[in-house]
């Protein structure tokens, strides 16, 4: 006790003013004051108050906080002040500042005024693994009934567009569908294009071992028309415009504009959803059928630049190859993919929390729930349509 | 020669595209001023406020700090002018990926050598202050409005900034914390001679802390500078007497 105080700040304090000091004057047994001094800032670091309050031995109950020679401060003193008077209080130990400045005590007092709120406290903790997994388990395990009533709703909402009497604009579908349709056009011709092209070199290497390569254009034509071209629109699809819902659902949740709906007894459904998924039930397809066709021509190009098939050759065999369940396959396909991932991006927009994360959040989960979902769709027509022999 | 005044703006026009929200704007904001920029809605207060932090480019005039032209200095010196600043926005504009106290305590952790306890002890400070104490671990989705606006203003105090600018500090927020978020103004302007800048339409508000003002007005798209706003309500401009009143002088 009655110690200098000036080894308490370290290294880094003041260069041009004095650095700032704590002396601590015992004043009788069971009192002490501190005597701040120097040049008090934050960017010239603070002592910890825990360190001085340790020193105090089990007698005091009175700490004076009292200045002398005091250069300069900002909010560093009356911060380290009131850490002091908090620490003090948890002790039993009674802190009085009435010998700072006043400017100081003013911001003390203000900094009490409005007490901590009980109940405010938080551990902060993640938990352990265990509850972790066991967390994200449940949440899965509730993700399925909510999917679930939003698929009742929006059925609801079908029926209600069936018998005329759902509120949407049919402007907003056509924006939606310019937005899904023609300018989705370039980046659905770059990939089906190039699909085409590896599925010419794939059927090319595998055909050169019977000799057949002439059926380089029927592997094309039904790959493409019949699977290839829905599953890959359906993924560009997804990523383009299905998190575009989500992120825009999600945004308009934030604003509570999704609220200002419900109030006026308008479904957000009807208004939102709707629209966008006729949008995309309309679009998919049409882009599936204009990759089929690109896909083609990509064979067509690969088969009589580097395989030698002439064009007409190619033209009569993928005539020969294409019957219009391919196409009715391959059209149904993109309907049903269109669907489940408006229907995802518009359910994880819907569901999307209150903040700049949560929009986010919903984006990538609207992309991966749409792959997931086409994926599951392609899987159980593909098997259908086996078994129907189509 | 007298200290160049923390802010001063010369001729400054606020234009979106060809649209003048507000033009022929001068003004010198003193130290230790209180300054209001008052004025109805849509009359360009945040957009004057967005050219005066760095924001917004404006399309003729100049924004000086400390007799320095923030928009003809280097890169770097702008990065320095901006430090001066601390800005609360209206809606508070709290990541929302971090809990108030890691608001807080981020622009701490960027511009100070202060250890990772000691921010904490600054921050549960800051946030005491705006009367948000306890409430480090919240998200700001978890807050009310007039809570995260709060939590906005004691992140922007968080250095300690030689100008604080304030937007809609009251609006949201009930009488009774308005009132102590305009004393809280008012102490860390005696305590550490910060320079505020409030834009606001809360008249309450002007009144009581304004110690000069200029207002915006939407019909001749610019400023008339009001001086003392309590000064202004008895005997300025009857367009400022006319605002300041709520419509009953004239």
């Amino acid at each position: 006790m009655g110690t200098d105080g000036g080894h308490f700040p370290r290294g880094e304090s003041g260069k041009g003013a004095k650095r700032r000091q704590i002396a601590v004057h015992p004043l009788g047994a069971s009192e002490v004051e501190l005597l701040f001094s120097g040049s008090w800032r934050l960017g010239e670091g603070l002592p910890a108050p825990a360190r001085i309050v340790k020193e105090f031995t089990g007698d005091i109950q009175r700490v004076r906080l009292a200045a002398h020679d005091l250069d300069d401060w900002d909010s560093a003193l009356p911060s380290f002040a009131a850490g002091l008077i908090k620490l003090g209080a948890a002790r039993g130990i009674e802190v009085d500042a009435s010998g700072l400045p006043r400017e100081v005590q003013r911001l003390i007092a203000m900094a009490f005024a409005v007490p901590e709120q009980a109940g405010t406290g938080r551990s902060g903790t993640r938990g352990g693994l265990f509850e972790r997994v066991g967390t994200a388990t449940v949440a899965l395990a509730r993700d399925v009934p909510a999917m679930l009533r939003f698929l009742g709703e929006v059925t609801l909402a079908a029926g209600r567009l069936a018998t005329a009497r759902a509120h949407f604009r049919r402007g907003d579908v056509w924006l939606e569908i310019e937005e899904a349709g023609p300018k989705a056009l370039p980046i659905v011709s770059v990939i089906s294009f190039l699909v085409g092209v590896i599925l010419a070199y794939l059927g090319a290497d595998q055909l050169r071992l019977v000799g057949a390569q002439i059926f380089i254009a029927d592997l094309v034509a039904i790959g493409m028309v019949r699977e290839i071209g829905a599953l890959m629109t359906g993924i560009i699809v997804a990523g383009r415009t299905g998190a575009a819902f989500a992120a825009r659902l999600g945004t308009m949740q934030v604003n509570e504009e999704i609220d200002a709906f419900r109030t006026l007894g308008v479904s957000p459904i009807d208004f939102l959803v709707l629209p966008r998924i006729l949008a995309l039930m309309l679009m998919v397809p049409l882009l599936t059928l204009y990759a089929g066709f690109v896909g083609m021509l990509a064979g067509l190009v690969v088969a009589y630049f580097v395989f030698d098939i002439g064009i007409f050759e190619y033209y009569t065999e993928t005539l020969r190859a294409l019957q219009v369940k391919h196409f009715l396959v391959g059209l149904s396909k993109g309907v049903a993919y269109g669907a489940v991932v408006a229907f995802a991006g518009c359910l994880r927009g819907i569901q999307c929390g209150r903040s700049a994360e949560a929009v986010g959040q919903a984006a990538t989960s609207a992309v991966v729930t749409g792959i997931l979902l086409i994926t599951v769709v392609a899987s159980i027509m593909t098997i259908v349509y086996y078994q129907l022999g189509i | 020669m007298t200290a160049a005044p923390p802010i001063e703006v010369r001729d400054l026009t606020l234009a979106y595209g060809d649209f003048v929200v507000q033009r022929g704007l001068n003004f010198v904001v003193s130290q230790g001023d209180v300054f209001v920029v008052m004025g109805g809605n849509g009359c360009g207060k945040t957009t004057l406020m967005r050219h005066m932090i760095g924001l917004q480019r404006p399309v003729q005039g100049a924004v000086f700090y400390a007799g320095e032209n923030f928009w003809s200095a280097e890169d770097e010196d702008q990065q320095r002018l901006k430090r001066r600043l601390g800005v609360m926005y209206q809606g508070g504009a709290l990541w929302s990926s971090l809990t108030l106290g890691e608001n807080v305590a981020l622009p701490l952790g960027e511009y100070t050598s202060l250890a990772p306890e000691r921010i904490a002890e600054v921050v549960a400070f800051k946030l005491a202050l705006v009367g948000l104490a306890g409430f480090e671990d919240f998200y700001p989705s978890e807050l009310s409005g007039g809570m995260r606006k709060r939590a906005g203003l004691a992140r922007a105090m968080a250095l300690d900034p030689e100008i604080l600018i304030v937007d809609e500090p009251s609006s949201g927020l009930d009488p009774l914390t308005a009132r102590r978020l305009d004393d809280l103004i008012l102490a860390l302007r005696d305590a550490l001679g910060t320079t505020i800048v409030v834009v606001t339409h809360d008249i309450a508000s002007i009144l009581a802390i304004g110690t000069n003002s200029i207002y915006l007005d939407p019909e001749t798209h610019t400023m008339i500078a009001t001086g003392n706003p309590a000064q202004a309500l008895r005997s300025g401009d009857p367009r400022v007497r006319f605002f300041l009143s709520r419509g009953t002088l004239t």
